[in-house]
């Protein structure tokens, strides 16, 4: 076989099992979306939106708690997570040699590594034991922890691309270092850092784990910070768990809608950094 | 000022303007005065003994080969190297008299009166308006409203732009053209009232139409600042300078009134470098 026949064959048979890595990636997603939206469509009405579940026993209802108690937790996470976030991304970027800095690194990308079913056993410790009270504060104190490495990393990396050039031209003008960030590099990086935002938040509204013994559940509507709140995934969990019929079809409700929520979320976040890369790149 | 020089692409010829000009060289104020400068990256030496002095209304200019310290040197006299972690400066530099190296001197102060406008254009990702009145904000020069834009105005109109964009004064500066965005910076640089005006290789980005227009700003401007520009452009050095620079591995070879420098350098380095022998 000559040289040329002979890398083309290589060259063949990588593209291949290139193109093979990419099918097997993508057909759990296939498999997940299809059995969702078939599913779950059939499921999904009005009512799920508006109406309060019902008792055992009696069909229809819908999430409407647990949908603003999704809301309610996330909002609360963002919360604490984006200002604890953003401000240790600002001082990984702007200190990225100090000890301190490989400090906060370092226990951010462990934290990040943490299974969420330990920090939510961490914010039961802390929030729900003291009061002896499942409560909506601890849910959102359990997602915005899992919340904070995502915010942190996001921001540092997007405040390092911001051209050193920039921070040049507003000291030059007489700016502060401070001032300069707040005023000039932060700016920039916005767009980018609320897109992480966004994805941090699409990703915590999905978790169930470090809400089933912080936030626990609610049957009833409730915006209270100090009681138990409803939220789509404990829902779709304990739905999916029963033995009833027209639980499992609200559960596959409950699942389409979050996967909806996700899939809104990446798209805007997608469009908003398509356009700042394409700012960055003049 | 009005009246543009004719730029000479070849020396001699220069218009009589500019040669009247030169005869008060002399005579003018001494602005900038260095005096056995030397600088230092961590242990390395980029600077070594540099001493000269830029006058008031002036255009001086550093010329040399890449890497010589041509940035370095502007950097010091704003003190822009400072926020390199591990660097040194010894021997003195004064600005109006001052040591601008002296403990009690405010760098944010010393920054406003000496401004800078860099190789490549670094507007902000703000409007025109808000790029040119960054400066005004941050130092807190003007408060009210109508000032700012007073004052944005004036400036845009000193860099030679306003004309260009006075109908989209709030869209993006990063929609301008290469060119208009370097001459947003200048505008930036001059909404402050600087005193001294440090500008880095200012059109080396820049096609010879928007470069022409930065020299002709440059020409423009000295009536009222101190200029230092920074080119690897001999001939740019020669249409725009009253005074050139010749740096050579860190050390200033020669320091002349710029026709000298081209015409009759008294060093051999110089004579090499500005004939195009090395460089
Ligand atoms: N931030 C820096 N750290 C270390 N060395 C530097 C730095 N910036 C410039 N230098 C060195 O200092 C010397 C002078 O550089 P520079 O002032 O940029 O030269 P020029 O502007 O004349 O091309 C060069 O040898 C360069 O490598
Ligand atoms: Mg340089």
């Amino acid at each position: 076989m000559s040289h040329t026949a002979y890398r083309t064959l290589l060259s063949r048979l990588f593209v291949g099992a290139c193109g093979l890595a990419v099918l097997v990636a993508l057909i759990p997603l296939a498999f997940i979306l299809f059995f969702v939206v078939s599913q779950g469509f059939q499921a999904l009405n009005l009512d799920f939106f508006t109406h309060m579940p019902k008792p055992v026993g009696q069909p229809g209802g819908g999430m409407a708690n647990a949908i603003v108690g999704t809301l309610i937790l996330s909002g609360l996470a963002a919360l604490l997570a984006v200002p604890v976030g953003v401000m240790s991304g600002v001082y990984l970027s702007e200190y990225p040699q100090t000890r301190l800095a490989s400090a906060v690194r370092f226990a951010s990308d462990t934290l990040n590594g943490v299974p969420s079913i330990v920090i939510g056993v961490f914010a039961y410790g802390l929030a729900v034991l003291p009061f002896k009270q499942f409560s909506t504060l601890a849910g959102g104190l359990a997602l915005g922890i899992m919340m904070i490495p995502i915010v942190t990393k996001t921001t540092e990396e997007l405040l390092v691309l911001v051209p050193g050039s920039m921070r040049e031209g507003a000291l030059a003008l007489g700016a502060t270092r401070g001032r300069a960030v707040f005023s000039v590099i932060i700016p920039a990086a916005l767009p980018g850092i609320i897109t992480g935002i966004v994805l941090a938040l699409a990703r915590i509204a999905g978790e169930t784990a470090p809400l089933l013994f912080t936030a626990f559940n609610n049957r009833f509507f409730s915006t209270s910070l100090t009681q138990p709140i409803s939220s789509i995934t404990v829902q779709v969990y304990t739905y999916a768990i029963s033995p009833y019929e027209d639980w499992h079809r609200q559960a596959w409700a409950g699942a389409l809608v979050l996967i909806t929520i996700v899939l809104v979320c990446s798209m805007l976040a997608r469009l908003a950094t398509s356009r700042v890369s394409r700012l960055r790149t003049r | 000022m009005t009246d543009v020089p004719t730029h000479a692409t070849h020396l001699p010829p220069r218009p009589t303007v500019v040669r009247a000009d030169r005869d008060g060289v002399a005579d003018a104020t001494v602005k900038v005065d260095v005096q056995n400068l030397s600088f230092y990256y961590g242990a390395k030496r980029a600077l070594e003994g540099i001493s000269l002095q830029a006058q008031t209304n002036r255009v001086t200019a550093f010329i040399g080969p890449s890497g010589c310290g041509k940035s370095t040197f502007l950097r010091t006299l704003n003190r822009m190297n400072d926020i390199i972690p591990g660097t040194r400066v010894e021997g003195s530099a004064r600005i109006d008299g001052q040591d601008i190296y002296a403990p009690n001197v405010d760098v944010v102060e010393l920054r406003r009166r000496v401004g800078m406008v860099f190789q490549k254009s670094n507007p902000f990702p703000k409007s025109i308006f808000e790029n040119v009145a960054y400066g005004l904000r941050i130092n807190r020069l003007v408060t009210s409203k109508a000032e700012i834009a007073e004052r944005v105005e004036e400036s845009l109109r000193s860099a030679a732009l306003w004309d260009e964009v006075k109908d989209r004064v709030h869209d993006s500066a990063l929609a301008l053209s290469g060119g208009q965005q370097q001459r947003l910076c200048i505008a930036r640089a001059l909404a402050v009232r600087p005193d001294v005006l440090l500008m880095d290789e200012p059109a080396s980005a820049l096609d010879p139409i928007a470069t022409q227009r930065i020299e002709e700003l440059i020409y423009r401007l000295k009536s009222q600042y101190t200029i230092i520009i920074v080119t690897h452009n001999m001939q740019q050095a020669a249409r725009v300078s009253d005074h050139t620079a010749f740096f050579w591995m860190g050390k200033l070879v020669e320091f002349d009134r710029t026709e000298r420098i081209f015409t009759a350098p008294r060093e051999k380095l110089t004579e090499d470098y500005v004939t195009g022998r090395f460089g």
